[in-house]
C-alpha cells in the first residue's frame, strides 16, 4: 500500500510531459484566441472622427509618439516634414502599416509590426485631421465592386513600373523601392493613391478617379484571391527566378538523373 | 522463326539495313554523366518540338486588334491583339493547352541551359581539340540559334513583357549609325511596334529557325558518330580506342530511358511551377513598363551588357548620334561570342599541336585554358547578374547604384582574379597529384622504428589509379625558331609569346625515372 501510494505521488508530483505540451497549447490558444478576438472587435469599432475627445487621446498620442520629429503642433523639424493638411488618410497608412513611428531615418520607412491599436491609430488620424483639411479615410463603399478588367489596364499603366504587373514589387533609386502590393489591405492602397505616401506619387481624384481607384483595388483583390493558374508563382518575380528554378532545380534534378544513370553497378 | 525474326527479315531483304544497325549497334559511348548533357539538350528539343506542334494549332500570328472574349476575367474585354487573344485561349479555354504552354517554356530554358553546360564541360575537358574544333563550331552555331529561337518565342504572345523585349532590340538597331533606323522599318514594317512582327517572328520561329537548328543537330550528331565519343583518361584507354557500352542494347536503352526521365521532369515542372504568366503581363501597349521586365535567362547577358554601361555617352559624328551607350555594349557581345567560337582554332595555333586527341583533359592539367574559362564564365555571370540588377537590390536591401557600380567593377577585376585563383588551384591540384604519385597517400599510420624514430607510412597507388594521374598531354613553350625561309615572322614571335603565356607555369607529368627514384628513396 504504501509502495503504491508512494507510486501515485511521484506520478502526480511530476507532470507528464504531454501534459505540459497539451496545457501550453490550451494556454496559447487561449491567450491568441483572446487576443484575436479583442483585436477584431477593436478592428470593426466605429471611431467618431470629429468627436473632441477622440481629438484630445489623439493629440497627447501625437505629443509622446510623433512630436519629436513631426514637431508639438505638427508644423515639421529638421527630421520630418510638417503633418497640417495631409489629413487623416495619411495617419491612417503610416502608422496602420506600421512605417510611422519611423525607427530610423532611411530611404523609406520599412513596413513593421503596426505600435498601436486601431482605435489608437484612428484617434491620431483625427487629431492630424483636425488641425486642417485633408484627405480623409476612405469609405467601405469607396472600396468594393470595382470593375476588375478595367483596374488591370488602369494598374499595368499607372502602377505597374514600380510595383511590379502582379504587384510583387520593384526596385527605385538610392535604395528606394516600391513594396509589393500582395498583402496590403483595401483601405490602405486606397490611402495610398490618395496621399503618396514615402516615394510614391500622389494619383488625385483627376488623375485617378474614385470608381478607378475602386477598379485597382478590385484588380488586386482578385489577384490575391486567385493564385496563379499556371501553378507556383515564384514570388511572380517573372524571368530571373524563372532562370534561376531552371538553372538550380530543373537542371540540378536532370544532372542527378545523369549521375544515376551513369553510376557503375556494384 | 519468331514474328520478330521474320519481321526483321523481310525489312532487311528488302533494305539491307543490317551493315546500318550492325554498325550503329556496335558503337561504344563511354559511361560519364557529363557525356549526357548534350543528350538533355537534343531531348529538351524534341520535347520543345512536340508541344510546339500542339500551339500552332492553336495560335495566331496576327496583330490585328481584337477584344478578349475567353474565360479570364481581368482581361475581359479589353482590346488585345490577336496573337495575345489566342495565348489566353491556349492558357484557359483550350484542354491541356496551359500545360503544354508552360512544357514548351520550361524544356526552351532547359533547352538553352543543358547546351550551356555541355559547352562548360566539351571546354574544360579540351574535348574541341583536334579532330573536333569544326563540331565546337556547329555547336556554337546551335547555341546561337537556340537563343534566337527562344526569343522569337517569347516575343509571339505580344504581351507586356515580350513587347518591352522588343522595344529594347529595336532601341539596339536604331542605336546603329546610319542603317539602324533602315533596318528597325524594315523589320518591323513600319515605326515600332507596327502590325507585322509577330507574323514574321512566327514565320522565324516555327519554319526558318527549327529547320536550320535540325539541320545544324544532325550535322552534330554525325560527327560524333564520325570521330567517335571521347573519354576520360584511365586504365586500358587510349587515343585508338573508345572504353564504354555498345549503343545495342545497354545504351540504347539508358538513352531512351533518360528522354523519358527528362520529359517526366519538364512535365513535373510545366505542371507545378507557372512560367510566363502573360496573363498577369496584359496586352502590349508601348506605354507601361513593368518593374522587373527581364528577358529569359539566356538573353539576360545582353540586357545585362546595356544595364551595366555607363551613360551619357553619345558623340555627333558627320551628321549622327552615335550612342556608344548602345554601341559599347553590342560590340562586347559580339566580342565575347566571337571569342567562345574561335577559342579552339586560337588554342590549336598556340600550342602548334597537330595531332588527333579522344583523351580528354582533367580540367587540372590544362591550367591556363581552365582559367581562361573561369574567367569567361565570371564575365558572362557578371553580365548576367547585371540584368537582375534591380531584383538583387530589392531582395538583398541594397541601393540599385551600389549594384551596379559592384558590377561594373566586378565586369573588369572578375575574370582577372577568376583567372589568377583558377590557374593557381588547378597548379596546386596538378602538384598534389604529383606528391600522391611520388609518395603515395599518407594513411595516418605512425610507426616507430627500433632506433627509436617515428615514420608514418605512406601507401603506394595501384598502377590504375597512377596511370590515370600521370597520362596527361604536356604542353612546353615554344621557342622562337626560323621558319624554312630562315625568317624570323612577326606571326612566329605572337605565337611564342602566346605559348609562354599559357605554358610557363606548368607541372609536367612525373616520368618513369622520377617515379623509381621516389621509391627507391622512400626504400631508405
Amino acid at each position: 500500500m504504501i509502495k503504491n501510494k508512494k507510486k501515485n505521488e511521484s506520478r502526480s508530483g511530476r507532470r507528464r510531459p504531454v501534459v505540459s505540451v497539451a496545457l501550453l497549447a490550451l494556454g496559447l490558444a487561449f491567450t491568441g484566441g483572446v487576443y484575436a478576438a479583442l483585436t477584431a472587435s477593436t478592428a470593426s469599432a466605429e471611431v467618431d472622427l470629429s468627436s473632441p475627445q477622440v481629438i484630445d487621446q489623439g493629440s497627447k498620442l501625437f505629443a509622446a509618439n510623433c512630436a519629436t520629429c513631426h514637431g508639438q503642433q505638427a508644423q515639421g523639424t529638421a527630421n520630418g516634414p510638417s503633418l497640417i493638411g495631409v489629413g487623416a488618410a495619411a495617419v491612417d497608412f503610416q502608422v496602420g502599416t506600421g512605417r510611422m513611428p519611423m525607427q530610423a531615418n532611411s530611404a523609406q520607412a520599412p513596413v513593421k509590426p503596426v505600435q498601436f491599436t486601431d482605435e489608437q491609430v484612428k484617434a491620431l488620424a483625427a487629431y492630424v485631421a483636425s488641425l486642417a483639411a485633408g484627405p480623409a479615410i476612405p469609405t467601405e463603399s469607396q472600396l468594393t465592386d470595382g470593375n476588375v478588367a478595367n483596374g488591370g489596364e488602369l494598374f499595368r499603366i499607372n502602377c505597374a513600373m514600380c510595383h511590379n504587373v502582379a504587384g510583387a514589387g520593384g526596385a527605385l533609386t538610392e535604395g528606394k523601392y516600391a513594396p509589393e502590393l500582395k498583402n496590403v489591405s483595401a483601405v490602405h492602397i486606397y490611402e495610398a493613391m490618395l496621399t503618396g505616401p514615402q516615394n510614391m506619387p500622389v494619383f488625385n481624384d483627376l488623375n485617378l478617379t474614385p470608381a478607378d481607384k475602386k477598379d485597382i483595388i478590385a484588380y488586386l483583390e482578385y489577384n490575391r484571391a486567385n493564385p496563379s493558374p499556371g501553378g507556383l508563382e515564384l514570388s511572380s518575380l517573372g524571368p530571373v527566378s524563372e532562370g534561376l528554378f531552371i538553372w538550380i532545380i530543373g537542371l540540378g534534378v536532370i544532372v542527378g538523373f545523369t549521375i544515376w544513370i551513369t553510376a557503375k553497378s556494384n | 522463326m519468331s514474328i520478330t525474326a521474320k519481321a526483321s527479315n523481310y525489312l532487311d531483304e528488302r533494305t539491307s539495313i543490317s551493315g546500318a544497325v550492325k554498325e550503329f549497334g556496335r558503337k561504344i559511348f563511354p559511361d560519364h554523366w557529363s557525356f549526357l548533357l548534350g543528350e538533355v539538350a537534343l531531348y529538351s528539343f524534341i520535347i520543345i518540338l512536340l508541344s510546339g506542334t500542339f500551339l500552332t494549332f492553336f495560335f495566331q500570328a496576327s496583330m490585328t486588334p481584337v477584344e478578349y472574349e475567353g474565360s479570364f476575367v481581368p482581361l475581359k474585354g479589353v482590346e488585345m491583339s490577336a496573337a495575345m487573344s489566342s495565348t489566353l485561349d491556349i492558357s484557359f479555354d483550350i484542354r491541356g493547352g496551359l500545360l503544354m504552354r508552360q512544357v514548351h517554356h520550361w524544356a526552351a530554358l532547359l533547352f538553352v541551359a543543358a547546351i550551356g553546360l555541355h559547352m562548360l564541360r566539351v571546354f574544360f575537358t579540351g574535348a574541341f581539340r583536334k579532330p573536333r574544333e569544326l563540331n565546337w563550331s556547329i555547336g556554337f552555331v546551335l547555341f546561337v540559334l537556340a537563343m534566337a529561337e527562344g526569343f522569337t518565342g517569347y516575343s509571339l504572345p505580344d504581351d507586356l513583357l515580350s513587347g518591352n523585349g522588343l522595344r529594347i532590340i529595336d532601341g539596339m538597331i536604331v542605336g546603329v549609325p546610319v542603317v539602324g533606323t533602315w533596318i528597325s522599318f524594315l523589320l518591323f514594317g513600319g515605326e515600332f511596334p507596327g502590325n507585322d512582327i509577330v507574323g514574321r517572328l512566327y514565320t522565324l520561329h516555327i519554319l526558318l529557325l527549327p529547320l536550320i537548328v535540325i539541320a545544324f543537330i544532325g550535322l552534330h550528331l554525325m560527327f560524333v558518330i564520325i570521330h567517335k565519343h571521347t573519354q576520360y583518361p584511365g586504365p586500358g584507354r587510349t587515343e585508338e580506342n573508345v572504353v564504354g557500352y555498345p549503343v545495342l542494347p545497354v545504351y540504347a536503352a539508358k538513352a531512351g530511358g533518360f528522354f523519358f526521365i527528362v520529359f517526366g521532369v519538364v512535365a513535373l515542372m510545366a505542371a507545378t511551377v507557372t512560367i510566363n504568366p502573360i496573363w498577369n503581363y496584359g496586352p502590349y501597349d508601348p506605354s507601361p513598363v513593368s518593374a522587373g521586365t527581364q528577358p529569359d535567362w539566356y538573353i539576360g547577358f545582353a540586357d545585362g551588357a546595356l544595364r551595366l554601361m555607363p551613360p551619357h555617352l553619345e558623340t555627333y559624328w558627320f551628321g549622327y548620334t552615335w550612342s556608344w551607350n548602345i554601341l559599347i555594349p553590342i560590340l562586347v557581345l559580339v566580342l565575347f561570342l566571337a571569342a567562345v567560337f574561335v577559342y579552339p582554332f586560337f588554342e590549336a595555333w598556340v600550342t602548334g599541336d597537330k595531332r588527333e586527341h579522344h583523351i580528354l583533359d582533367r580540367p587540372r592539367n590544362a591550367p591556363v585554358r581552365t582559367a581562361i574559362g573561369a574567367a569567361g564564365v565570371t564575365f558572362y555571370a557578371v553580365l548576367w547578374a547585371g540584368a537582375s540588377s534591380d531584383i538583387i537590390a530589392t531582395h538583398f536591401k541594397v541601393t540599385m547604384e551600389g549594384v551596379i557600380n559592384t558590377l561594373q567593377i566586378l565586369l573588369i577585376l572578375g575574370p582577372i582574379f577568376a583567372f589568377i585563383i583558377a590557374k593557381r588551384v588547378a597548379l596546386a591540384l596538378q602538384k598534389k597529384d604529383q606528391a600522391i604519385v611520388l609518395h603515395g597517400f599518407e594513411t595516418g599510420r605512425i610507426v616507430r622504428l627500433p632506433g627509436g624514430q617515428f615514420v608514418e607510412v605512406h601507401e603506394q597507388l595501384s598502377e590504375y589509379e597512377r596511370w590515370q594521374l600521370v597520362s596527361f598531354t604536356d604542353n612546353a613553350p615554344i621557342m622562337v625558331r626560323p621558319n624554312d625561309r630562315g625568317r624570323i615572322t612577326a606571326g612566329i614571335r605572337w605565337r611564342s609569346r602566346w605559348s609562354r603565356f599559357f605554358f610557363e607555369d606548368r607541372v609536367a607529368p612525373v616520368t618513369q625515372t622520377e617515379y623509381k627514384q621516389a621509391l627507391e628513396h622512400a626504400h631508405h
